[in-house]
């Protein structure tokens, strides 16, 4: 800092501590280093209560053997399995659900979103009466319902509802036949490989001509039946290497081929159908903000009704609609850990439920479950992000 | 989040916000500086601890923390109670939010020695059983092979219950709940075959079933399941008090000295009875008043009048003592000596 005066006749730069830059640096810094020093004040504090109490602390515990059984398991598990293979369980439990809700929410809420703007008046009353009942439920009151009012009201194991001996509904869950590859089947997994190969060449293809000549070709359903006539051609040929094993009843249960427990079927009806309703209803506000010209100007260049929502309305709605899409799936993701209270085996029931309490270690597992939510939603967030700068209008 | 994750999560940052302080006598000094003992209790769980009809806390845990608060104050009433799940238990107990854990805990090595928490006795020996709908005609817990299974999470019913199929090389499906509530109510609606809990617990819960007829408790009992209170580690005094509580009402049940006679027995010339009831006075060192175990008698009742209103004959639950009578009448209930 100069005291001298600017020769050239300037106003003199104020003192140091009057420069509105130089201020706001110093108080940058001293709230950073208040923010660390109370994080690290913290953390000693409860190192130290942790030691003096006697709790044993460190992830150690992850290794040791967990000993209690889990309903439902995407990976191999028994009560010989450590509690780190708990949590991955949890996690993709929680995944599962999560994953299977967002589908299951999205094509019911475009549909519902769609059908609430419908000149009909009883598909848009009907659409309107589903976003306000659903919407305005708690949704841990809705998780109870479908599981103790609709799961656990269908038929014992032994008065099963069957579809052709092979496909069993009861309370315990659904039973289905689990196929079974036999030698040869790799090459109807390799026809459906190449086949999903040639219909992304054929989609790049198409839409390479369309924009170069205009004209049209049936893309989609050329390529859906290549995917599926490609793999049931070569399973055929080479002489059907499939078995079934088909469920039944043995003793108290079903037993044999695949089975959904009811909780699942319970936590994602209710995640998708409250989750649907808001989804809804963010459809709505996106179709709404397209200027109703756009409309016009499509009928105008005589594209067909159902061509102008989905190549002019809907693409541009999508701008509107996908930041508080994201926000529905984050709230679904996160909603997904009520599956506690219904018993569906889900990273906070059986993490942070059974684990912590077996362990005892609060802090490291918290710190954990807390840790992979962060970490999910940040995902679907980074995802929601990029799909969203690829949607947003670009100017030229 | 639900709820309770929240007070785990709370519990856990009380833990790392409390200024680390913990020296002997921290908890006992606590409770006298507030004036209550704050116990943490079964959310509800008929004979060991539940709200009656009034609001009123009823049950054998819940008589430990008023004995707790007799020997104390001198006061039984002077207790606040704090229901928690299975789940809150122990990070309660940890943080400090409660004193006393009394909610049919079982005691094991693991919880002893790595929770930094102690158990200071048995307030009823329990052990792990099935409850059985009767129409499945099942009459031992060996031949339920493919079963599914009720149990309630972060136990160690959950754990028993894996080794003994694991053991017995039979298959079964847990599905596993937060409550007992939750529990019943799956049960009841047929989504599991057995019921699996510690047996006073089944019969406290079949009698909340719409026909308590319809199920029944298989005869094996697959763990030994000691449920007693617990405290925090760190401060001998506090441990002492809590244990000692428990034992005066045994010593009380040996000696012939209940809730009614109190009185009359200052003047009787056992002098085992005077020095239980702090007519001899003797040298305790349990920082309590002299009279401590005459109050515990005198308001909660000694072990047999307990164990008989919550649990026993004069209870729905009409469990016979069994294991839980005193040594010298076939059961394996002991209490050291007050002198």
């Amino acid at each position: 800092m100069t005291q001298m005066t600017d020769p050239t006749g300037a106003p003199p730069r104020p003192p140091f501590w009057n420069d509105p830059k130089i201020r706001a640096i110093v108080f940058q810094v001293v709230v950073t280093l208040g923010v660390i020093a109370v994080g690290v004040y913290l953390v000693r504090n409860l190192m130290h209560n942790l030691e003096v109490r006697g709790i044993s602390t460190g992830f150690g515990f992850l290794e040791n053997r967990a000993g209690f059984a889990i309903n439902q398991s995407l990976i191999a598990y028994d009560q010989t399995s450590s509690y780190g293979r708990t949590f991955f369980v949890g996690l993709l439990n929680t995944l599962l659900v999560s994953g299977l809700g967002i589908v299951l929410a999205t094509i019911l809420g475009f549909i519902i979103g769609i059908a609430r703007l419908s000149r009909n008046w009883l598909i848009s009353k009907l659409a309107a009466a589903y976003i306000e009942i659903f919407r305005n439920i708690p949704l841990l009151l809705q998780i109870l319902f479908w599981y103790f009012a609709v799961f656990l009201n269908l038929p014992p194991p032994s008065e099963a509802l069957s579809l052709g001996d092979a496909v069993f509904l009861t309370q315990r869950g659904l039973y289905l036949p689990q196929p079974m590859a036999q030698s040869g089947f790799g090459w109807t997994v390799f026809a459906f490989l190449a086949a999903a190969v040639a219909s992304y060449f054929l989609v790049r293809w198409s839409r390479r001509r369309q924009d170069r000549t205009g004209q049209l070709f049936p893309a989609f359903m050329v390529s859906l039946a290549l995917l599926i006539l490609v793999p049931l051609g070569a399973f055929m040929v080479t002489g059907r290497p499939l078995a079934w094993t088909v469920p039944a009843l043995e003793g108290f249960n079903f037993t044999g081929g695949l089975s959904v427990i009811p909780e699942l079927g319970a936590l994602l009806a209710a995640l998708s159908i409250y989750t649907a309703a808001f989804i809804a209803e963010t459809v709505r506000a996106g179709i709404l903000a397209v200027s109703h010209g756009q409309t016009e100007a499509a009928s105008a260049l005589g594209l067909r009704r159902s061509w102008t929502l989905r190549l002019v309305i809907l693409p541009q709605a999508m701008r509107v609609t996908i930041p508080p899409l994201t926000s529905q799936y984050l709230n679904l993701t996160k909603n997904s850990s009520l599956a506690t209270a219904i018993g569906y085996p889900d990273l906070v029931s059986l993490f942070a439920g059974t684990t912590l309490n077996q362990t005892g270690q609060a802090v490291e597992v918290m710190a954990m479950t807390m840790a992979v939510y962060l970490a999910i939603s940040l995902v679907i967030s980074f995802f929601m992000n990029w799909y969203n700068a690829r949607m947003a209008l670009v100017e030229r | 989040m639900k709820m309770r994750t929240m007070m785990t999560v709370v519990s856990t940052v009380a833990l790392a916000i409390a200024a680390g302080t913990a020296h002997a006598g921290a908890t006992f000094d606590a409770v006298k500086k507030k004036g209550f003992v704050q116990c943490g209790v079964n959310s509800g769980l008929p004979g060991f601890s539940a709200p009656d009809d009034k609001g009123v806390w009823k049950g054998i845990d819940v008589d430990v923390c008023r004995a707790v608060a007799a020997a104390v104050f001198g006061d039984a009433s002077k207790v606040k109670f704090t229901p928690l799940t299975a789940k809150e238990r122990f990070t309660a107990l940890q943080s400090g939010e409660i004193d006393i854990l009394s909610r049919n805990t079982t005691w094991t090595v693991t919880r002893d020695g790595g929770l930094g928490i102690s158990f200071t006795g048995v307030t009823y020996y329990d052990g792990q059983g099935f409850l059985i709908k009767k129409k499945l005609k099942v009459k031992s817990a060996l031949k339920l092979s493919g079963a599914t299974v009720c149990v309630q999470s972060g136990t160690t019913t959950e754990l028993n219950l894996a080794d003994y199929f694991g053991l017995h090389k039979m298959k079964f499906k847990p599905v596993v709940y937060d409550t007992a509530d939750e529990t019943v109510k799956s049960f009841e609606a047929g989504r599991c075959d057995v019921l699996t809990s510690d047996q006073s617990q089944l019969y406290a819960l079949r009698i909340k079933l719409a026909q308590p007829d319809s199920a029944v408790v298989l005869p094996e009992i697959i763990s030994k399941e000691p449920l007693g209170p617990s405290v925090r580690q760190g401060d001998a005094e506090w441990f002492n008090i809590v244990r000692w509580s428990l034992f005066a009402m045994l010593d009380a049940e040996e000696l012939g000295v209940n809730s009614k006679n109190a009185d009359e027995m200052k003047t009787s010339k056992n002098p085992e009875v005077k020095r239980l009831l702090g007519v001899d006075v003797i040298k305790h060192g349990l920082g309590v008043n002299d009279d401590w175990a005459y109050q515990i008698v005198k308001q909660v009742g000694n072990y047999a009048e307990v164990f008989d209103r919550n649990v026993g004959a004069g209870s729905p639950l009409k469990i016979a003592r069994g294991l839980n009578a005193l040594w010298n009448k076939g059961g394996i209930q002991y209490a050291p000596p007050i002198r």
